[in-house]
């Protein structure tokens, strides 16, 4: 049980870390799907099949083709642009704040005294449940984030359409 | 140590990889993918507390997570329309380069 946590976590953080550290978008992109997809199985790992398949559907499935889209409607030339970076004092200022960040999120959860059950069985919620749950007393929750989605798309056309507003697209 | 500091210890090194590109990256497509890292930590996290917390048949920690990953989808779609805007405009998506608001 613990092993395969541990492979899990290897798996992510691996390949989470050398999507960051690359200097080619395109491998970077494919690494962090592959983290995505270990970040599915440790859902599954952890009993929640129903997030686990809606990662895969919306993270490798279909935020991996938005990346993937971006990264080749930006390239500049033929050649993959390597990707710099910037300066070296960014990036060590951003590795000290990073493990600054992870030296005291370690201590604390370290130091805490965690009480729970390990030895309990794994919670199993089944979708019928979790339907009636999401229809029932997070109806207004469900009909918010579909709106917040609608918006979202919407804007998100109108912000990468070539159109201006004060060009109709029949003028001569 | 128990399974749940393994899963927060998880999470907390996730966030970190996510804020470290964040911060030192300058290229504006990493960054959004460094944002999508640290939103994947935090969902690990619901995820982990609701597994080994109280009251696991309540699956508040599931529900969270079903509309944070909805949130971070529109997020997704909205950040990368602003770079593919960005890159029509400047010819270049580096982040030191966007300082226009209007252009």
């Amino acid at each position: 049980m613990t092993l395969a946590l541990f492979i899990l976590a290897l798996l992510i953080l691996g390949s989470a870390a050398v999507a960051m550290a690359l200097r080619n978008l395109i491998y970077s992109a494919l690494l962090l799907i592959g983290s995505w997809a270990g970040i599915a199985a440790f859902y599954l790992w952890a009993g929640a099949e129903f997030v686990a398949f809606a990662q895969v559907l919306i993270y490798v499935g279909a935020i991996s083709m938005v990346v993937l889209f971006a990264v080749l409607l930006t390239k500049q030339g033929h050649a993959p642009e390597p990707v710099e970076f910037t300066s070296l004092s960014r990036f060590i200022t951003g590795l000290i704040a990073g493990g600054g960040v992870a030296g005291v999120l370690l201590g604390a959860i370290l130091g805490m005294p965690l009480d729970v059950r390990t030895a309990q069985a794994a919670p199993s919620l089944t979708v019928k449940e979790l339907g009636a749950r999401l229809m029932g007393p997070h109806t207004a929750s469900l009909l918010v984030i579909g709106l917040l989605l609608t918006v979202a798309l919407l804007g998100a056309v109108l912000l990468a359409s070539d159109k201006r507003p004060d060009q109709p697209e029949d003028a001569p | 140590m128990s399974p749940l500091q393994l899963c927060l210890i998880l999470s907390s090194l996730l966030f970190c990889i996510g804020l470290v590109a964040v911060m030192s990256r300058g290229n504006a497509i990493l960054v959004l993918l460094g944002v999508e890292l640290m939103l994947n930590a935090a969902n690990i996290n619901f995820i982990a507390f609701w597994r080994y917390g109280p009251h696991p048949e309540a699956g508040t920690g599931i529900i969270f997570v079903l509309f944070s990953i909805a949130a971070a989808a529109a997020e997704a779609a909205v950040g990368f329309a602003l770079v593919i805007a960005i890159y029509r405009h400047q010819q270049n998506i580096r982040l030191q380069e966007a300082n226009r608001l209007k252009g």
